[in-house]
């Protein structure tokens, strides 16, 4: 009884297996198969996967397609003694294991007997690939979709039949559609005949999808061949010069040499190696060898060499000259036969321009978001820089406040909807708190000294920074997005834009509106402008100017505080986010006009506008874009110091 | 100088008397890590990981019998300050190793000073390499260790046709993606195939690099992106990798430098199944990791998660411990001598081998990020051996590192001559 | 220019401390030598060769040997910090501009002569190393061999242009005084003739400085990117001296540039001059009726506090070691300004003042040095509340004590007046 019971614990403890290996299926086809192949599977490893992967799909056994799924799934494991094949499921340190034949249930095992099988995702595209042929009459939608995406992603030449037959029965309409269109571009690649490929390759004609240029552009690849004599034929595309565009001479010169149409050129590493192996007795072919301290020296010297035939003879700079004026250099079609390619570049050609189109509108809107971005950082400014006239060096920490604020409602809101619904309120309370207690303690006390008053803020500036240091820590903060906005809007395969970014517009047209009805319709705006333009008769007419002075930095903050959710939602919260925003903000403000919102707007469209082209022109070197901008941004205020929108007046020397 | 040589030789021969030696100080280790400034986050968590360290091996008995000691200074992320600290360990608190330094341009910054004052630097971050001092174990990954092997992983497993080096704009990357350029086009891709872009430090506006990126599909050819980006920036390219839909499978991204805690920074579930590549993560299974992430957690709290650099600390330190007891003492150059071909298990299996280019023989890991922010190992080759130069640039494959039988880390092998004994900095 | 307008100015706002020496010229009415007008140069200089002597003594190099290398570095170069805040005093102190990109200037004088100290230390390693190859090397192979080395590390194996002059110490160091004074002329024209004052040229600055700052960590600027230059303490073919002695050699050169820069800004801010800029400060507009032209003496002014200010760098750097775009960034030259203000602006010690103190006390605080406060259990370590207590202390001096630490000053001989 005793010994029984220390076995059964031992068992339970997961020393023993309860169940012997043994009551597994040895012998079942499907497990024998897998032996076959026991060792490459094991190896994972794409390059010799193939045969396991075609055996499997193309033994017939029915479980071969829950095989291959369960192993695409990772949830195929191997004993390591054994060498057999199950299914597993890891618990803690124990794995639940079902028969790869029946799915009949083997028992909880040590999962460290055994190895988990972890088919990276090149081998699982691979059995994907094979596993299309069950799924694309799967009765399930979403298996079906799964099955296109593989093909989408894998095309192979088989799957055309398999594509084509299962067309007809299709019964859902956005399936077919996609099957349809699947079936075109497999038609392109793979049909063995050119006239079908070129019916299909003509009815895509301007159809903007990658997938589609992704097939008609290798039949549209061409090599370059040199000639000496005139080359003609369908398969010709056209003459190409060398020296023009990423054709240089040295290329042409080299495809000579390739093909054993002219010398090769030495460079001067392999040269001086030859010159150091022809020393003799202090001189290299008659030439001192203190005397090689010249490239020019050197090419004599190793001329002497060839001319004895001791090197082998190479070409000069003049030689490659004349040689290369000898060759005509021709491009000539290689992915398909003529008729096809050509087809293929007429069909390119014209979605090339929509796709420049569309890019140009993609640039564009990008361009816009990063402007709303700008402007939603900045348009708190806009108001205390721009309308109180104070330099709110912490506007940056302010922005950083509000993003922490939702970092902080999401960890006690786990719903991402509600965290933000919550949030933007919550961090409008905080930096409005913020905003006005700097105001009584720091900054009323400097209305007449602004250039302090930049210093003080600063000053609060990196306090706050430290502070969210201390106690956030410097690693980056996760503010997640509901899940509605999640993804893109996408119009096309070139145009598109994510709907955080939209969110971002939309809040910052909302601000602006929000802006303008409190200036201009409201009673707090009234008083703001009148204690603006003149304190001391605002004060006269019964305004408490101190109140609004607070009130307005509060409403500024406030803001600053909401672009901060908005900002942290789709980049990074750390401490030092509003650092990055600080300078672009006060150049917003400044290059708009300051005192109007308008300018601020259009400050904001200029500078992400600009940026977005420099990009554009500079796509390696983002960091050239912001520092060009910067530049611009400088020499546009020396010749416009007032800013676009520039106040007239009075009010202008204020 | 000499009063310190002198001391540690009065020690060996009293070792050498009597093996129960009360030591009169305890030996110092400096700790040159930033607890302040950018690479505070990064840094401190090393600090931590030397301190554990240093505590683990004096409760085991210290070395040659003497208690060990962690002297911890902070350089602020501020790189001239790193020289300045560098100088302060070795003159003032007179350590005998240092463990330390994250960036590049600190090690820089730290190298005249080493070199010149004679001490013993760990450096446990993945780098650039094309520089060897003989002052200096490099422990974390030389690119040879690490993209190398990731981007083979791209071309053999994945079958990647069309590359984007993404990388933020400073040494490491601008290093590193020169020499997969070099390494691609040896390779057979074109250099139309081959997009580079780099990005400023925290970065935010990633949408039109993304947009580019899936741009290069346009021709057919399978593209996968190797991401050097660096820091936090990393957020802002993964949240729009994840809105424009971009799954792994569709175009993969590689990291180098995303690991356990950068993934902290961002919510992992729409990075699923892209890769990192590393000599270490936190899910690999061994005993020796087990023990290793408990008592990190029990230290540091459960939250916290063990990465690549602290591995590298702690092979480092041990081969350094075991080096000090076979050298019978911490004197530099006694010390360096015994690193040689020194061995230490790896936290992942297997072991580690400390070569004459002052480099690890380590094995490389790619992982797959999960839902949960840790990684899924779904390759990990043998030991690899580090290479301080790297064999696809021109002018370092005739370049060649090696401390123990030439006695220099910059021997140019075509000339047979060392081009100099200090390092390049 | 009336001296009455002018202290009237003064007193009218609470930064000045203009008047004083106007004042003190009057008050005597009598034509004196220089140092005699101005007594504080005389106690400054003093002051500064007793450190400069008594750190000497107390040094490694050539001394007993209290003070240790790394903080005869620290002294050094806190020196050079003094002379940027001169500059940054006389600009802002006394002219009214307060320059957020005195450090940019700073920063280039440093790139300056850490060009030539890299191209000719690594110009002798490849010298040295091609010696023993078995072709003497050709001129186009000692370039490319530097080039590899220097930027090797960085991905790159050219010269950029930009370095053209860089084998050279006397085009470098013409380049430290040229290239920051070319820089602020131009910029000063454009931002002055435009009638960019007040906050907008602050602002105005530091995007200047941030362009720079961008600029510099772009690898393709070709000046090495986010790595910088680096090993800029080893002196080429000075590889025997120990930096002992070499960190003195700096000192020295450093307190020299400092008491030359505390000269020059004394002269400058004395006379007619000196009250011209201080009345800009005060009221530019008026200044401009009485038909002075404003713009010249701003540009002049913004030119001379850029030179100093990269001559303070191109001494700076040496003791550092290494410069990168890093040092340059925006907040640096905010930093400087908090210096000036700190110590006092207004008064050319009080700048002095600021800098020392203020660089050593975070030097201080945040080398860990600092012992932790422990209040009822929790522990506050200085490395992470230094730089709040920096910020809080900078908002307090600006606003109860707008003339900084230099006030303190004023006090002792008002209290002697109140005794006898």
């Amino acid at each position: 009884m005793v010994r029984f019971f220390c076995l059964w614990l031992l068992a339970l403890c997961g020393l023993l297996p309860l169940q012997p290996i043994q009551a597994q299926s040895v012998d079942a086809p499907i497990q024998q198969l897998l032996q076959t192949h026991g060792e490459i599977i094991a190896k994972s490893s794409r390059k010799s996967i193939g045969p396991a992967i075609d055996a499997l799909a193309g033994s017939g056994l029915p479980e071969a397609q829950v095989v291959l799924q369960r192993w695409q799934d990772k949830e195929m494991w191997v004993g390591k003694d054994t060498g057999l094949f199950v299914f597993g499921d890891k618990d803690g340190k124990e794995l639940l294991a079902t028969d790869v034949a029946d799915g009949s249930t083997l028992g909880p095992f040590v999962a460290k007997d055994f190895k988990q099988l972890k088919p990276n995702s090149g081998i699982r595209g691979m059995i994907a690939a094979a596993l299309v042929q069950f799924q694309l009459s799967n009765p399930d939608p979403i298996v079906r979709l799964t099955a296109l995406s593989a093909i989408e992603r894998d095309a192979e030449a088989s799957h055309l039949t398999a594509l084509r037959a299962s067309i007809d029965g299709e019964p859902n309409a956005d399936i077919l559609a996609r099957k349809t269109r699947l079936e075109r571009l497999l038609t392109i690649q793979f049909a063995e005949d050119d006239v079908e490929r070129i019916a299909a390759i003509k009815g895509f004609d301007g159809d903007l999808g990658v997938d589609v240029r992704a097939a008609l552009n290798p039949l549209a690849t061409t090599q370059i061949v040199a000639s000496d004599t005139p080359l003609t034929g369908s398969d010709i595309r056209g003459i190409i010069a060398p020296g023009s565009d990423g054709f240089s001479e040295t290329d042409a010169y080299a495809l000579l040499v390739a093909d054993d149409k002219a010398k090769p050129i030495i460079d001067p590493e392999d040269q001086k190696q030859i010159l150091v192996a022809n020393i003799n007795g202090g001189s290299v072919a008659g030439f001192p060898v203190s005397t090689l301290d010249t490239q020019i020296a050197r090419d004599e010297a190793y001329a002497a060499l060839a001319a004895a035939g001791r090197a082998d003879p190479v070409a000069t700079q003049a030689e490659t000259a004349t040689i290369l004026a000898g060759f005509t250099f021709y491009e000539r079609y290689i992915g398909a036969p003529p008729n096809v390619a050509l087809a293929a570049v007429a069909v390119l050609s014209n979605i090339e321009n929509k796709v420049a189109v569309n890019q140009a509108v993609d640039l564009g809107l990008d361009a816009l978001s990063l402007a709303s971005i700008y402007f939603l950082a900045a348009i708190g400014l806009a108001i205390t820089f721009g309308v109180m006239g104070v330099i709110n060096m912490a506007h940056g920490e302010f922005i950083m406040m509000g993003a922490y604020t939702g970092y902080v409602v999401q960890l006690f809101v786990p719903d991402y909807t509600l965290s933000i619904i919550l949030a933007i309120p919550l961090a409008f309370a905080v930096t409005f708190a913020a905003g006005v207690a700097m105001e009584r303690l720091v900054i009323r006390w400097l209305y007449h000294r602004p250039l302090e008053t930049l210093l003080a803020t600063f000053g609060v500036s990196i306090a706050l920074q430290q502070i969210a240091k201390n106690i956030f820590g410097t690693q980056a903060r996760p503010l997640t997005a509901p899940g509605w906005l999640d993804g893109s809007l996408i119009i096309n395969d070139i145009v598109q834009i994510s709907y955080i970014r939209i969110a971002i517009f939309i809040l910052a047209l909302l601000f602006l509106a929000l802006f303008l009805i409190v200036m201009n319709r409201t009673r707090l705006g009234l008083e703001v402008r009148a204690v603006t333009q003149n304190p001391r008769m605002a004060a006269s007419m019964g305004i408490n100017p101190d109140k609004i002075n607070m009130l307005t930095f509060g409403f500024g903050s406030g803001i600053a505080g909401i672009a901060g959710v908005a900002i942290g939602l789709y980049a990074k919260v750390t401490s030092e986010m509003g650092a990055d925003y600080i300078v672009q903000s006060f150049m917003t403000v400044v290059v708009g006009g300051v005192g109007n919102i308008w300018g601020t707007l259009l400050g904001a469209t200029m500078v992400g506008s600009l940026q977005k082209g420099i990009e554009w022109l500079n796509p390696s070197n983002t960091l050239a874009a912001q520092t060009y901008m910067i530049l611009f941004i400088i020499l546009f205020i020396q010749f416009r110091p007032r800013g676009i929108i520039a106040l007239k007046g009075r009010a202008a020397e204020a | 100088m000499s009063k310190h040589l002198l001391s540690t030789t009065a020690a060996a021969v009293l070792l050498s008397a009597s093996a129960a030696l009360a030591c009169d100080a305890p030996i110092k280790v400096g700790v040159l890590h930033s607890l302040s400034g950018t690479m505070a986050i990064s840094e401190t968590t090393l600090k931590d990981t030397m301190e554990m360290l240093v505590e683990q091996q004096n409760a085991a008995g210290g070395v040659l019998g003497c208690e060990l000691e962690a002297v911890v200074v902070d350089p602020a992320s501020d790189w001239p300050l790193f020289a300045e600290k560098a100088r302060e360990l070795l003159t003032v608190h007179d350590v005998d190793v240092i463990f330390g330094n994250w960036t590049s341009v600190s090690r820089k910054s730290v190298l005249p000073v080493i070199e010149e004052l004679n001490g013993l630097l760990f450096y446990p971050v993945q780098y650039e390499g094309e520089e060897s001092s003989k002052n200096v174990f490099y422990t974390g990954a030389a690119p040879n260790q690490q993209a190398i092997p990731a981007t083979d992983y791209f071309l053999e497993e994945l079958e990647v046709e069309k590359f984007a080096l993404l990388g933020t704009d400073y040494v490491y990357p601008r290093t590193t993606n020169n020499i997969l350029e070099s390494y691609l086009k040896e390779k057979g891709i074109a250099a139309d195939d081959i997009f580079v872009n780099y990005t400023p430090f925290g970065h935010s506006d990633w949408s039109k690099i993304v947009a580019d990126v899936v741009a290069l599909g346009a021709d057919g050819k399978k593209v996968g992106v190797i991401s050097t980006i660096n820091g936090d920036a990393n957020v802002g390219f993964y949240k729009e990798l994840a809105a424009a839909g971009i799954s792994a499978d569709d175009i993969p991204v590689v990291a180098f430098s995303v690991g356990e805690e950068e993934l902290a920074g961002l919510d992992p579930s729409n990075l699923v199944g892209h890769l990192a590549a590393w000599n270490y993560f936190q899910s690999a299974e061994s005993d020796a990791n087990e023990a290793w992430v408990e008592s990190w957690k029990a230290r540091m709290g459960e939250e916290r998660v063990t990465n690549d650099p602290m591995e590298a600390h702690y092979i480092g330190f041990n081969m350094w411990v075991n080096a000090a007891t076979a050298a019978g003492t911490t004197d530099v150059d006694a010390v360096r001598t015994a690193m040689y071909g020194q061995e230490f298990p790896n936290l992942t299996g297997g072991t580690a081998v400390m070569l004459p280019n002052h480099h690890l023989a380590k094995p490389v890991l790619i992982g797959e990020i999960q839902e949960d922010g840790q990684f899924d190992i779904i390759s990990q080759t043998t030991e690899v051996p580090g290479d301080a130069w790297t064999d696809f640039l021109p002018e370092s494959a005739v370049l060649k590192s090696d401390w123990k039988d030439l006695g220099c880390g910059m021997y140019n092998t075509s000339t047979s001559s060392c081009v100099q004994i200090k390092s390049n900095y | 220019m009336p001296k009455d307008a002018t202290s009237s100015f003064g007193e009218k706002y609470l930064g000045g401390s203009g008047g004083l020496a106007p004042q003190s010229v009057g008050a005597k009415g009598v034509e004196t030598t220089f140092i005699a007008k101005h007594p504080s140069v005389l106690i400054f200089l003093a002051c500064l060769a007793v450190f400069t002597i008594g750190v000497t003594i107390l040094a490694e190099g050539f001394g007993i040997g209290v003070i240790s290398t790394s903080f005869v570095k620290t002294l050094g170069k806190t020196l050079c910090l003094c002379l940027v805040a001169l500059a940054m005093d006389l600009v802002w102190g006394y002219c009214g501009i307060l320059s957020l990109g005195h450090m940019a200037f700073f920063g280039i004088g440093g790139y300056a002569i850490g060009m030539w100290l890299m191209y000719a230390r690594t110009e002798l390693i490849v010298l040295s190393s091609l010696a023993n190859a078995p072709l003497p090397p050709t001129p186009d192979e000692i370039t490319n061999g530097i080039a590899t080395q220097i930027f090797g590390v960085v991905g790159a194996s050219e010269f950029p242009p930009i370095w053209a002059f860089a084998h050279s110490l006397s085009l470098q160091l013409a380049a430290v005084v040229i290239v920051p004074g070319l820089l602020a002329l131009v910029f000063g024209w454009l931002a002055f003739r435009s009638r960019v004052t007040g906050v907008y040229l602050s602002i105005l600055t530091q995007a200047m400085t941030l362009a720079l700052a961008l600029y510099l960590f772009q690898n393709d600027s070709g000046l090495r990117g986010n790595n910088g230059l680096s090993g800029l303490q080893n002196l080429p073919g000075l590889d025997d001296v120990p930096q002992s002695a070499v960190s003195l050699w700096f000192f020295w050169a450093s307190a020299l540039a400092l008491g030359a820069g505390y000269l020059v800004c004394t002269w400058v801010v004395s006379g007619k001059f000196g009250s011209v800029i201080r009345a800009i400060r005060d009221d530019e507009a008026r200044v401009r009726f009485l038909g002075y032209s404003v713009e010249t003496y701003k540009l002049f002014i913004f030119t001379l506090t850029a030179i100093l200010a990269a001559i303070a760098g191109a001494l700076y750097y040496p003791q550092a070691g290494i410069i990168n775009p890093a040092e340059i960034a925006p907040i640096a030259s905010i930093y400087l300004a908090v210096w000036v203000a700190i110590g006092g602006r207004g008064r050319l010690y009080g700048a002095v003042i600021g800098a020392a103190f203020v660089s050593l006390l975070s030097t201080w605080f945040t080398g860990g040095q600092a012992p932790d406060i422990n209040i009822a259990g929790v522990t506050i370590q200085w490395v992470d509340w230094w730089t709040v207590l920096l910020g809080l202390s900078f908002v307090f001096v600006t606003l109860f004590a707008p003339k900084g630490i230099g006030g303190l000053f004023d006090l002792i001989p008002r209290r002697k007046g109140e005794t006898s």
